[in-house]
Order: structure tokens, then sequence, then C-alpha cells
């Protein structure tokens, strides 16, 4: 049960949803949009959030495409991780999606949520990260684009006020060969001690890392390090290690020296997997 | 405008297990509450009520989903189906003949996401079948009697 109330609104255009936010915000009422929601009634139920008012988006149809634009993918914000882990349109977007949660979370967890969860993780973010994905968003200024990175890259999120409609992925970086990896402690669902989305241009490799320090990242001196064919899956992980944006996790589930550890085998394991192009 | 509720009481209309019932509530309340408590459903069970335990799944517009993860609001309009509307299922009648019960309060939402695992993938391998159980905690640990009788329920549903 939920121990607070708010109005609930389900509208069917962009503009409804921000005329809702502009109306529930005048009313003093806190306002947040509403995708699959089990993040936001996870911690409404423990009290942790609270809402005065909750704007469901899946009603509106652009926040439900998934569909070619030419040469754009775009994909609806608050499509489910099992639609585009069964869609077979972004494979390694599916890789990375079919590693969040648990199936029937799936079918309830977005991807507009899950690039601007509050966890740590956001393992769907990743093949977004290396595809320089855009974001189209709605807000009081009207629609924009910009770099998704921009928006919910570096632990960023989404401002208040501001609805993420679509994200917009080049045909060129859908199709590149990719990797994925995700390591748990133990069972298949649970949280990464380290997730790794790879992919490849030529000779030219980027990754994105999840769970490795305390957001998401994919840094250009990393896709260097990794590109370097001169250095063993060793040297690569020691070159990372020092190029870390922030300090690697030590928490319940491993300590530091085992996620670079596991991040060491992954490099491994990508040298095997890629290996003519080294 | 599609929908708007004010966070005074109103009644939701859902189409539970083919039939049309109402119940009082809140736009905060959260389907299982109006399954078991509105409508009397009790099959679904409150467990962890955190969507990691899966003792809740019941079938929303075709797919399972926790309903300890899900408005009332949003199962409006969409077909609900919960462990009352699988009586006498393939899938309940492969649980009972493989023992695949211990204590039973796991049961009602394996036996949903097992249904819903053969709506959709009617032949899923074993690879499919482990990842769709994997939901679904038992903490008696009759996973192996579980798959069986999944697998099992297969020709129930080709039949």
């Amino acid at each position: 049960m939920i121990g607070f109330n708010f109005d609930y609104h389900r509208p069917g255009t962009p503009e409804e949803a921000l005329s809702c936010f502009r109306e529930s915000t005048g009313q003093g009422l806190q306002t947040v949009f509403y995708s699959g929601g089990t993040e936001f009634l996870t911690h409404a139920r423990t009290g942790e959030i609270s809402a005065g008012a909750v704007i469901d988006i899946k009603d509106i149809p652009e926040c439900r495409e998934l569909q070619w634009d030419g040469e754009i993918l775009m994909i609806g914000a608050a499509l489910t991780l099992n639609e585009l882990a069964g869609s077979g349109e972004y494979p390694l977007l599916a890789l990375a999606a079919k590693g969040v949660a648990d199936h029937t979370s799936r079918n309830k967890i977005t991807i507009g949520g899950n690039v601007n969860s509050r966890l740590p993780y956001r393992e769907a973010l990743l093949p977004l990260l290396l595809a320089d994905a855009a974001a189209k968003v709605a807000g009081p200024e009207g629609e924009r684009t910009l770099p998704l990175s921009e928006l919910v890259g570096q632990g960023g999120r989404l401002p208040s006020g501001e609805l993420l409609l679509q994200i917009l992925v080049s045909r060129r970086a859908v199709e590149r060969p990719h990797f994925f990896r995700k390591k748990t402690r133990m069972t298949k669902v649970g949280y990464p001690l380290v997730s790794l989305a790879a992919d490849r241009e030529g000779s030219r490799i980027s990754g994105a890392f999840s769970g490795l320090c305390g957001q998401p990242f994919r840094l250009a001196q990393v896709d260097e390090v990794l590109s370097d064919k001169s250095l063993t899956p060793e040297a690569q992980a020691a070159e990372i290690r020092s190029l870390l944006p922030t300090a690697v996790t030590a928490d319940q589930y491993a300590s530091a020296e085992y996620r670079l550890f596991v991040l060491g085998r992954m490099l491994h394991e990508l040298a095997e997997e890629w290996e003519e192009c080294r | 405008m599609n929908r708007s509720i004010r966070q005074s009481k109103t009644v939701y209309r859902l189409n539970v297990n083919g039939e049309t019932k109402e119940a009082m509530g809140r736009p905060a309340d959260l389907l299982l509450d109006t399954l078991r408590t509105g409508l009397g459903l009790t099959g679904a069970k409150k467990a962890c009520k955190n969507g990691d335990c899966g003792a809740c799944t019941v079938i929303v517009g075709g797919d399972a989903v926790h309903a300890c993860l899900m408005l009332t609001a949003e199962a409006e309009g969409k077909p609900v189906r919960t462990i009352e509307g699988l009586a006498d299922s393939p899938v309940q009648r492969a649980f009972v003949d493989h023992w695949a019960i211990q204590c039973g309060f796991c049961t009602p939402g394996f036996i949903v996401k097992g249904h819903s695992l053969l709506e959709h993938h009617p032949d899923a391998d074993d690879e499919t079948v482990e990842e769709w159980l994997q939901s679904n905690l038992c903490r008696c640990t009759g996973y192996a009697e579980i798959k069986d009788a999944i697998q099992a329920a297969k020709k129930g549903f080709a039949d």
C-alpha cells in the first residue's frame, strides 16, 4: 500500500502531459512523469519519495513508437525492456535490456525509466552511450533534441518538468558488431558487478560500463585503450583502472578488487571474441 | 485527455477473468490490493511487495506483471487474468500431476507465469523456460518439479 494520495493523469499527447504538469505544479503538487513506474512504486511504498500528481505517459503514441525514420531508429521512451528485447531492431540494446532485472519486471520497466533511474546501474543506457544517441524531449520551451549523454550521462537525470519522448539512434550505430557481458555475484538476476557493452567500427572499439563505478560511463580515453592492439587484456585493465571517473565500487556484492578482477576477465572475453581485429 | 483521477476515491471498472468488476479505490492503490481486498481475489499473494518474488504475478493486457508494482488505474481497459481464471488450465493440472507444489504459497505466481510463457512460446525451449521462471521464487526450492510441470503442460497447450 502506498501511504499517500496523488492525482493520476493519463494524457494522450505530449501537449496534454505538459499542460497537466503545469496545472498540477501550479496547484502546489509535486508532480512526476510516470512510465513503467516500478521504481516510483517501490520507493513510494517505503515512503522514500512522494508525489501529489502522477502523469502516466504510456498512452502518448510518440512514447510507444519503435520505427525507422530513414537512417534513424526512433525508440519511444515508454517501450518496455521486453518489447525492445523482442523486437530485433537493435540487437545490442536487446542484450543489455535482457540483463536488467527479471522477465516479469521487464514487462513493466521502460527504456525511459531505466536510463533515468535513480539506481546506479542503468544498463540499458550502455548501448545508447556507445551509439551517441540523441534524446527528443518536450518541456516548457517546446520540443528539443540533444545528446542523451548530456541529460543522463555521468549520473545526470532529466530535469523536472521535461518529458523524454524518444531516444534516437543512427542505423550505423545499431548495425555495428557488438559485445555484451554482465557478471553478477551469484544468480543471473541481480545487479551487475560489472556490465560491459562494446561495439566496433573497423579496428576502433568503444566500451561503456556499469557496476564498476557509481554510475554508468563511457570515456573516450577508455575507448583508446580498448582499441590499442599492442596492449594485452591485463594491460588494458590496468590502464582503464587509472582512467576511471570515480573510485571502483565496493559494496555488499563485491570488493573493488574483485570487480577489477571481473573486468579483467571480461576484457579477455572481448579480446577472444574480436581476436581477428587485434 | 484520456483519463484523470483526482485524489478522492473513484470506482474502477476492471475486466478480470473475462468479467467486468467494479471496485472502489484511490489513484494510489496498487492492483494487488484492489484484487485482494476490493474484489476478494486472494490467489495473487502479497509477499515481498517489491517485485522480487513473483508471488503476486497476474497477466495484464497479455503480459505477466507483478500486481504489487502496478497501479490499479494502469489496468483499466486491459484484460486482467489471475490464478482464479486459470482453474483447471493445462499448467495448473501439470503442477498437480508433477507434484510441483510444496508449501504452495508461490504456486499461483508460478502457474500464472507458466501460463503466460506458454501463451507466448507454446514450444518454449529449456533456456526460455529458465529465463521466464527466474522471475519467481520458491522458498521450498521445488524448481525441478516446477520446470518439469511447465514442460509437461506444453502438450496440454498444443492440444
